[in-house]
């Protein structure tokens, strides 16, 4: 059934038991994002170490009030994110974005996605992107204003 | 059930022949399921009638209207101005007073900037609209933001200050009299709320209102579409709708304005057809409802709503409220027999309408309406554009079934069954959320 497709075990198990959930000092930049649409929220800070594309990812730490998909994907993108590098991070972004943005079009990289991989039934509900990805953009909005030699996100303009 | 069968008492609608006129409600979504369409409240579904009406205009009389002198204008004109008088009609106002804009959101911008523009008019007519520092506006904070940012924008613009009448936890209007003073020009309220359902006294606020000789503004989106509604009985100075939630097009809206009011009022778009007199140096404008349709007019869209009102007319209203009040009552039992759901909002039917907006616990309204669209269930989620009104009750967002003339007490019974089906989901394998 679709809906299962969506809503795969490891979704409900982080937005159960979410990771690296709560806001931590130190961070360079905090960032704070809603979906207008539904008004989910979240907080997030990042601690980076380094500059560019190089920079290490010490923290990501958040706050969020949202649904199943818009926390799990936070979680997620901790557990992802969390002691790589942003050059790193951001690949996996951009083909997570590409992946939820796809419907269902998009055949997704495991290798690179990860655990990330689970969300790819939300590219079959189109008003659930938003949710899939209000995270994971505070991320890389968040590292924006951390870092002004931040790299661009691939196929963003 | 029996209850929505015709009776002789003529208090219900005979369901199974409208839901025959709609040609959307028998498709089927997600894989086959029965489309279940309570969303009403967001936008209403069109019968025949509408799309055939707009159809015929379109290949037989399409033209601009009140240009030109040929054989099409003069039909497409009157097409558009029947559709004018048909539609005063089914809100008791007179020729004249009533305007049509894109939606209810233009309508009540054009109530706000007609009025701010008072401040820069040479009009002596249009100084009784003048606004400023020291001078009050009153919203509510249930309104939907249609009619609560264009009234912070005003408060912008013109150096007035915001107020707001409060909520009271079981969803209705706290009116506490010291709210509306002297100071107060302007009472900006909704009808009915488009979250709770519930209805305002309008007769009351409108007294208040006429005490310190405020002008009142109504946001009538969600009470003409589903009750009678006659807005000089009402007292009301200004009201907007919109048309595609009675039935109608998109991509048309109504202002209602007393007629002397109308006359005053300066312009908020100008351009052509809303002129009486251009040169150089400068114009003068159409008398209303002229000099609020500034451009070539929205009219096949005008002819739809004609034919929406007609259709609305036929059923009667008062036997549309009643149906919906079944409905209703229906859903509000039906929802509040669930543990763990919490209707946001007056818990019976007395003095409200038919959107039923509820929290289930431990599932987030994005997730539950997922299950229900499983099930063909649309209904909306979010803040329903109530964003204040949502904060009020300390909710983030929440879900909200609306019914209309269309709908069946099996619908109601199909979304009651579907909540338990989201509860059920959630829980499942003891992932207790
Ligand atoms: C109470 C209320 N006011 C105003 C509006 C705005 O209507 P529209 O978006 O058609 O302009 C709506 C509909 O969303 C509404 O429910």
């Amino acid at each position: 059934m679709k809906l299962e497709t969506m809503y795969q075990e490891i979704i409900l198990d982080h937005y159960k038991n979410p990771h690296g959930k709560g806001l931590r000092e130190p961070f360079e930049a905090e960032v704070h994002h809603v979906n207008p649409t539904c008004g989910d929220e979240v907080t997030v800070r990042v601690h980076l170490e380094g500059s560019g594309a190089d920079a290490k990812v010490v923290d990501l730490s958040y706050d969020a009030l949202g649904c199943s998909i818009s926390q799990a994907a936070t979680s997620v993108a901790y557990d992802l994110i969390v002691g790589h590098t942003v050059g790193e991070s951001f690949e996996v972004l951009s083909a997570y974005q590409e992946m939820v943005q796809g419907r269902g079009k998009v055949e997704p990289d495991e290798d690179v996605l990860d655990d990330a991989v689970a969300f790819a039934g939300v590219a079959a509900y189109p008003a659930r992107v938003k949710c899939a990805l209000l995270g994971w953009l505070a991320f890389k909005d968040a590292v924006a204003q951390a870092d002004e030699n931040a790299p661009e996100l691939e196929g963003q303009a | 059930m029996t209850a929505l069968a015709p009776t002789t008492t003529g208090a219900t609608l005979d369901v199974e022949k409208i839901r025959a006129d709609f040609p959307i409600l028998s498709r089927t979504v997600r894989d086959g399921k029965s489309l279940v369409y309570l969303d009403s409240g967001a936008t209403s579904q069109r019968p025949y009638q509408v799309l055939d009406a707009e159809r015929h205009f379109l290949e037989t009389s399409n033209a601009a209207v009140h240009r030109g002198a040929h054989a099409l204008s003069e039909e497409a004109t009157d097409a558009y101005e029947s559709a004018r008088d048909r539609i005063a009609g089914f809100i008791g106002a007179d020729d004249g007073e009533i305007v049509f804009t894109k939606n209810a959101t233009e309508a009540l911008n054009l109530v706000a900037y007609g009025m701010s523009n008072a401040l820069t008019s040479d009009d002596p007519k249009a100084a009784r609209f003048r606004v400023g520092p020291g001078d009050e506006v009153v919203v509510t904070e249930m309104e939907h933001h249609a009619n609560l940012v264009p009234w912070q924008e005003f408060c912008r613009r013109t150096g007035a200050t915001l107020r707001w009448f409060g909520v009271t936890s079981d969803g209705r209007l706290d009116l506490d009299p010291s709210v509306i003073t002297e100071r107060t020009k302007v009472v900006a309220f909704t009808h009915q709320s488009n979250v709770l359902g519930t209805v305002t006294p309008v007769e009351q606020i409108v007294a208040m209102a006429k005490q310190v000789g405020a002008y009142t503004v109504l946001d009538a989106c969600q009470s003409v579409p589903h009750a009678p509604i006659d807005v000089h009985a009402l007292g009301v100075d200004f009201a907007a709708f919109s048309g595609h939630k009675m039935l109608g097009p998109s991509g048309i809206g109504v202002l209602y304005g007393r007629r002397e009011l109308l006359e005053a009022l300066p312009p908020f778009l100008t351009g052509g057809s809303m002129i009486e007199l251009v040169r150089m140096e400068g114009s003068t404008y159409a008398a209303p409802p002229a000099r609020f349709e500034a451009g070539v007019p929205m009219t096949s869209q005008a002819v739809g709503l004609g034919a929406a009102v007609d259709y609305l007319s036929a059923l009667g209203m008062e036997n549309v409220h009643a149906h919906e009040n079944t409905l209703t009552a229906a859903a509000l039992e039906g929802l509040q027999g669930i543990d763990g759901v919490t209707i946001i909002g007056p818990r019976n039917t007395e003095s409200r309408g038919g959107a039923v907006s509820f929290e289930i616990d431990g599932v987030h309204p994005h997730d539950a309406s997922q299950v229900l669209d499983d099930s063909g269930i649309a209904v909306r989620v979010g803040h329903h554009c109530a964003w204040p009104l949502h904060r009020a009750f300390g909710v983030q967002s929440s879900i909200r079934a609306s019914f209309y003339v269309y709908n069946t007490l099996d619908e109601v019974h199909a979304l009651i069954d579907g909540v338990r089906r989201a509860q059920d989901f959630f829980a499942r394998d003891g992932v207790s959320l």
